[in-house]
Parts: C-alpha cells; structure tokens; sequence
C-alpha cells in the first residue's frame, strides 16, 4: 500500500501525457481518437487519484510526503517539487479528475458541434491539449507541498483558463467577428493578475518571517509568529481568493469567462479551478485559526459575494450567465464557511456544488446545442430558409420556452441539478448547504442572515429559469425545433447527475464520513458552536432541525415565487420579464449587474487609461522624451561633444600639443640643416675637431 | 746605429708634416691639392712609426720590426687610395667640369 504513494506524480504527468500525443499527433488523428486520448488520460488520473485514496484510507489517512525533484536552492532557500498526499489534497484530486474526466466526454460530442457551427473544425485538437493542460495544472495546484508550487498550479490554471475562455478569440458568442471573446479572456487574466498580487505578497511576507514555504514547516512555526504578521499575510491571500474563486471585489471577471466553451465553464469556472480559492483557505487552515478577525472578513466577504450574486442571477437572461452569478454565489457560501473555521463544510460544499454546477452547465450546454440545432434546421428547410439573418442567440433564455417536451432528457437532468443547487431535501446541495448555514448560524449572525437570503434566491432564480427554460410556450422558432442532444453528451450528464443526487451521503449526520476522513488531515475546532444556547443545541446528529426546516422552506417558497410569476403565466416573446413590473428600478439594477462593471469602468479602467495616457503623453513623451531625453542627454552629449570635447579638449589640447611637438621637430631639425651644408672640408673641420676633442679627452682624463 | 739625432727631433718633424697637410686639407679647394694633402699626413705618420720602432730598438736592444712593418701596409693603403681617388677626380672632372671641392655641394642638407 505504501508503494502506491510513489504514483502520485501521475496525477500531473499523465495529463501531459495525452496534451503531448494530441499536439504532436492530433493533426493526423481523427476527433474521436482526440477525444479518446485526453478522456483516457483524464481518466487514469482519476485511477490514480482512487489508488492514492485507498492507500490513505489503508495508512488511516496518515498524510505522506512524496519527494520528486530539486527545484530552487540558493541559499537557505530550499524549495524542492514535492507531492503532499493527505485526505484533503486526494479528495480534490478526485473532484477534479471525475468531473474532468466526465467532462472530457461531454466535451467530444459538444466540441464536435460546436467547431461546425463556429465553421473551424481545425481547433478541436487544440481545445483537447488545453484541457488536458488545465487538468495536469490543477493536479499540480492541489498536490504541491509548497505555496509556492501550489503558486505554480494557480498560476497554470490562469493560463488555461485564459486560453479556454479565448478559446473562439476571433468571434463572440454568437459567431460574429469580433474581439469581444479575447477582451472577456484579456479581462479574466488581468483581474486574476489582481488577485495573483495579494497571493505573491502573502507568500513573500511568509517567506520573510516563516523562512520557508513548505506547509510543515509553516504551519508548525504558526505559533511563534506574531499574530498581527499571520493576520496580514491571511489578509493578502484573502486578495488571491477572491480573484481565483471570484469574491468580491474582484468576482467581474467570471460572468464574463462564460465566453468559453460551455465545457470549459463547467469545468474551469465552476467546479475545479474557482474552488481553488477555497482549497487554498482549508489548506492554510492553521493560519486562518490563529487569527479569528480574519476569519470573521473572509466569511463576511462570502457572505456578502453570496447574497450579491444572487441578486444578480435573478436579473439575467442569458443561460450560462445566471449560472455564471448562480457560482459566484455558492463560491461565496463555500468562502463564508471556511472563513468561519468550516473547513469541512466549505470542502463537502466544495465537492457537491461540483458535481451539480458541472451537471447544470453541462446541460445548459445541451440546450444551447439544442436550440443551434433547431436554428440550424430551421436555416435549411424552415418556411423562411434563405432570408433567415437575423441573429439568433442560442443562450438567450427569452428565446427559449417548453424545452421540457423537446429534450426530455436533458429538462430532468437540469431539473435534479436545480433542485440540488436550491439545496432541496434529499438532493446533495441540501446537505452541503445547510452545513454551512448551520456553522453561520452558530458564528456569525450577520453571515447566517446574508447566506440564508441568497440561497432563497438562489432557489428563486433556478425556479425561474426551469420555467422561462423548460415551461410554457416556445418563444422562438429554434426553441420549436430543438433537437435533443446525442448519448456522449447526455450520458455523462447522467452520472453527474446521480453524483448530483447521492452526494450528500459523503457527509450525511451521523455519520460524517468526509468530516472524519479530512480530520486527518484538518484539525477541527471541536469546541465549535458548544456553548449555543437555545434552538441551536438541538441535533440530529449534526443536523439542526430548526436550520434545516427554515432553509428547506424558503426555497419551496421561492420556488413557489417563481411559479407565481414566471410558471403560472408563462412568459410570452418580446414580452418584459414580470419582476420588472413589481421591482421596477430595483430590478433594472439586476439587470444590469447593479452597474459594476461600469462603475469599475468609471472608477478605474478609464482612471487607469487616464493614468495610461498620462504617462504616455506627458510623462513619456513631454517630460521623458521630450525634455530628458532630448533637451538633457541629447543636449550635453552634444554639447559635450561638440564644445567641451571637440573644441576644447580636441582641438585646443590633444591636437594643439601634437602640432606643436612636430613644429619644435620642424624647427630643431631647419638648425640641424644648417650643418649639412654639402661643403667636405667644413666636415673634415668637423672632423679635425673630433679627434681633437677625443685626444684631449683620452689625454687630460 | 746612432745617427745622434734624437726622437723628438723625428717627432716634430712629423708633427709638422702632418700639420701642414692637416691645414692643406682644410684651406685647399683643388682636389688634387686635397688629395696630396692626405698623402702628406699619411706619410707624418709612417714617419713616427718608423722613428718609434727605431727608437724602441736602441733602448731595448730588440729587433722588433711591428713600427716597419705597418708602414708598409700604410704605403700599401695610400697607394691604393690614391688610384681610387685619381679615378674619382677624373669621373667628377668629367661630370662637372671641375675639380674645385668647394663646387661639389650637392648634398647639402
């Protein structure tokens, strides 16, 4: 069982693997080999991930470091590659390679679609290698043993998750030539950059004080670092978290990311790469439990990411955007849970919310294939083919309406996604969901509250778009003439979908079986809400009946909302949505995102492009340029050359003093002339004088 | 043989020779002139050699004949130079029409 701890670099190096054999070869491959090839590596990481488990459970969970390879030695600085297996790195490992590996498969019946409709089945092979990549840069985000190789894998994750949602750079959504899908990728990366900032600083304050970045060595010397340093540097990671998994301040990017193939979106934006932000926070789990103020700000800013999300979702009109919203919301109730000290409860939501956020997308993919379908069909032998310009937006809800007969499959998929997400008793999300609620409830009031209202919402907004989706009245003619997907898109929807289904049973009251395999791994607070008093001493083995009771009857009445306004009287086409009449502007705010992307705009991109020109202009070109540059260097460098060095030093020194050496030669040498005089006997003379002056000398001495 | 005449009387006689071709050389402007001149200084020395070795002779009472023997070779030069120096005149006579030395000042500086 050891032996099997010795696999573990696989999980990285099996992904590469099939990206390797798809870039080198994929050319010559048809789409289904492609697809085969990264599916299977994919998939063997999940193997590996299963051995890796059961070598763990075998070990009682003892956590094991598995040495790899030297990377960075200078100085006392010592930072080798090495894979940390404990319980909570292998279930996210396993997170990431089921749903990856079920959404490879989905993605070779979605792709293959999807590169016809878009006109390019060239770009099938690269959409593989990035999926592939993401997954090997994910492995190495949740194996490294460091912060800084966990840097490594969050940085990687950037990258791919850039490169997939620019995946169709030269076009939008629609299929249009434009560059609104790089901008959305361009927009995802830099306020990640943000994010990837605070972590950097945090990892560098820790360097500083901890000397080491390895997590034994940090979490051991927690204790004896100074509470105010372990507050600023969980603080700076809080910054990190809220660019990868999309808090706020910096959660704008995500909408935006919906860009990407629909694939991409259930797998980088919903369930793996976004949950980093939380698995970084349960990892560093004995740095947040030293400093309770920085607990409280994290869940504070879950909580309020959850509730404002939420409001959002309910405003949105485009499929995949208020699932979008609907992710930025969980993600905060998974933020608020670890924030409170939840580790537990954030991870099992964590895991929950991916098999039912990777199922709903994944099926709103369906639709959207669907409705191209119908589209498509339409184009070619609809009443109006040939006229048929104007543009269609397969993602635009109020184009869609009694889906439900038209796809039945995918309607009850997306049904037991919704119910699980509104967290409606048995389905996953309920377990999960009211953990959370349960661990505020003890906290923090305020968090509670603020969680407890976005997941009414959350239940409202599914509500509505189950009826504005699936019910009622085709309000487009694609919508009449969709098609149901193929079974390599539907089948493994339906394994998502019975994750989504039974996945409370990892953590059911009672029985705690995720609580007790990450103990091992996450000391838990135990004292944790003993000493509440009233109706929250009540336990069913560790559900809450009051707690449950509240949240399970506010998503049947928000779902009951939602009947009243959107189910009761279906929505007509071209008619306004009915929250509109009763919220008026409130609902105009929705809408619109509550203007953050203008005011962010307003506030920051112009400032900064201000700022931009600025430097540009004035600072660059007038001051640099113009005046340093020109008038200072170029200016004394002629100067210098031209009067100091030239005139003065050349001409009237080096030149002066060597015309003057050959004019004392010339002058010396016109005297010495004068010997020369070509007359013999005023030499013989010369000579006589010689031998005189000899003689006198030999003589006299 | 004593001739009663002593070494200096030979000596100044010598001087005098050489003194005389000495200032010939230096005054003369005649070739020719300069040339017998040179001979005169020359012949100042074979002079004082023959007189030194005859008078080391008498004193020591050894033949030695290395004095005589080198006025030989003097005699021997001299004559040489002479016929050297003959051919140079004619060949300058016949360039420039003239003997004078004071006209060969080509080579000035």
């Amino acid at each position: 069982m050891e032996a099997l701890f010795n696999l573990v670099p696989l999980v990285v190096f099996l992904p590469v693997l099939g990206l390797l054999i798809n870039m080198l070869f994929g050319g010559r491959m048809s789409e289904k080999a492609i697809g085969t090839v990264a599916s299977a590596a994919s998939g063997l990481t999940f193997v590996v991930s299963v051995l890796l488990g059961v070598a763990l459970w075998a070990g009682h969970g003892h956590a094991e470091v598995v040495p790899f390879a030297e990377w960075i030695k200078i100085g006392t600085l010592d930072i080798p590659w090495n894979f940390r297996v404990d319980t909570l790195s292998v279930t996210m490992m396993l997170v990431v390679s089921v749903v990856g590996t079920l959404i490879h498969i989905y993605a070779i019946g979605y792709m293959h679609e999807d590169v016809r409709f878009k006109k390019d089945e060239k770009r099938f092979q690269r959409f593989f290698v990035f999926m592939n990549l993401f997954i090997a840069m994910m492995m190495i985000l949740v194996s490294g043993d460091s912060y800084l190789m966990l840097f490594v894998g969050w940085e990687g994750v950037g990258l791919c998750s850039f490169l997939l949602i620019g995946f169709w750079y030269d076009m939008d959504t629609l299929g249009r030539p434009s560059w609104a899908n790089s901008n959305a990728a361009k927009k995802a990366f830099i306020v990640n950059r943000i994010g990837d900032f605070g972590f950097l600083l945090a990892g560098l304050t820790m360097f500083w004080w901890f000397g080491s970045v390895q997590f034994g060595e940090v979490f051991n010397k927690t204790p004896f670092i100074p509470e105010s340093i372990i507050l600023a540097i969980t603080l700076f990671m809080l910054i990190g978290v809220a660019g990868k998994s999309s808090q706020i301040p910096l959660y704008v990017w995500l909408p935006d990311a919906m860009a990407g193939p629909t694939p991409v979106s259930a797998l980088i934006h919903a369930a793996t790469m976004v949950t980093a932000g939380v698995y970084l926070i349960a990892r560093s789990w004995p740095l947040y439990s030293a400093v309770p103020n920085a607990q409280f700000i994290v869940a504070l800013v879950g909580a309020v990411t959850a509730l404002f999300a939420a409001t959002i979702a309910v405003g949105q009109y485009d499929i995949k955007k208020v699932l979008a919203y609907s992710t930025i919301s969980q993600l905060g109730f998974m933020v608020a849970a670890v924030g409170m000290g939840a580790f537990v409860a954030g991870m099992f939501h964590l895991v929950t919310h991916a098999f039912f956020k990777a199922l709903l997308f994944l099926s709103a993919g369906s639709v959207i294939l669907g409705l191209e379908r119908g589209h498509h069909h339409l184009a070619h032998h609809g009443p109006d083919s040939g006229q048929h310009e104007e543009v269609f937006d397969p993602g635009d809800m109020r184009n869609m309406g009694g889906l439900r007969k038209r796809m039945p499959v995918t309607f009850w998929l997306y049904m037991i996604g919704t119910l699980a997400l509104a967290g409606i008793f048995p389905f996953a999300g309920f377990w999960s969901k009211d953990e959370i609620l349960l661990e505020a409830a003890r906290n923090y009031t305020v968090v509670y509250v603020l969680l407890v209202i976005a997941a009414f919402f959350t239940a409202f907004y599914m509500g509505r778009q189950i009826w504005m989706v699936f019910f009622g009245r085709s309000r487009h003619a694609a919508a009449e003439h969709a098609e149901e997907s193929p079974k390599i898109i539907t089948v493994p929807l339906m394994v998502l979908a019975g994750l989504s289904v039974l996945g409370g049973v990892l953590n059911l009251p009672g029985v705690h079986t995720l609580t007790h395999w990450l103990e091992h791994t996450i000391a838990l607070a135990a004292e944790h809400g003993a000493e509440v008093g009233g109706f929250l001493a009540l336990s069913w083995g560790g559900l809450n009946p009051v707690v449950a009771l509240v949240s399970t009857l506010l998503a049947l009445g928000a779902i009951y909302l939602s009947w009243l306004l959107y189910g009761r009287k279906p929505l007509e086409a071209g008619q306004k949505d009915p929250l509109k009449k009763i919220l008026g502007p409130i609902f105009t705010g929705m809408e619109n995102k509550w203007f953050v992307d203008e005011g962010y705009r307003a506030a920051f991109v112009d400032r900064y492009a201000d700022l931009g020109r600025f430097l540009a202009e004035v600072v660059d070109g007038r001051f640099w340029h113009d005046f340093v540059h020109d008038k200072l260097i170029a200016g004394t460098y002629n100067w210098l050359s031209k009067i100091a060095l030239d005139r003065y030093a050349d001409q009237k020194g080096i030149d002066a003093f060597f015309n003057g050496l050959g004019e004392l030669i010339k002058r010396i040498s016109a005297s010495l002339r004068r010997l020369q005089n070509g007359f013999v006997r005023s030499y013989a003379l010369a000579v006589l004088f010689g031998v005189i002056a000899i003689l006198g000398y030999l003589l006299l001495k | 043989m004593d001739l009663g005449i002593p070494l200096t009387h030979y000596l100044l006689v010598s001087a005098i020779l050489f003194t005389m071709g000495a200032l010939g050389v230096l005054i003369r402007r005649n070739a020719l002139i300069v040339f017998m001149s040179i001979e005169l200084m020359l012949n100042a020395a074979n002079l004082a050699f023959v007189a030194f070795a005859r008078s080391f002779e008498q004193t020591t009472g050894q033949p030695v004949f290395t004095g005589q023997l080198f006025v030989f070779f003097v005699i021997a030069v001299a004559a040489a130079e002479v016929a050297v120096g003959l051919a140079l005149i004619v060949a300058i006579f016949r360039t420039k029409q003239t003997i004078d030395v004071d006209q060969l000042s080509s080579m000035k500086g």
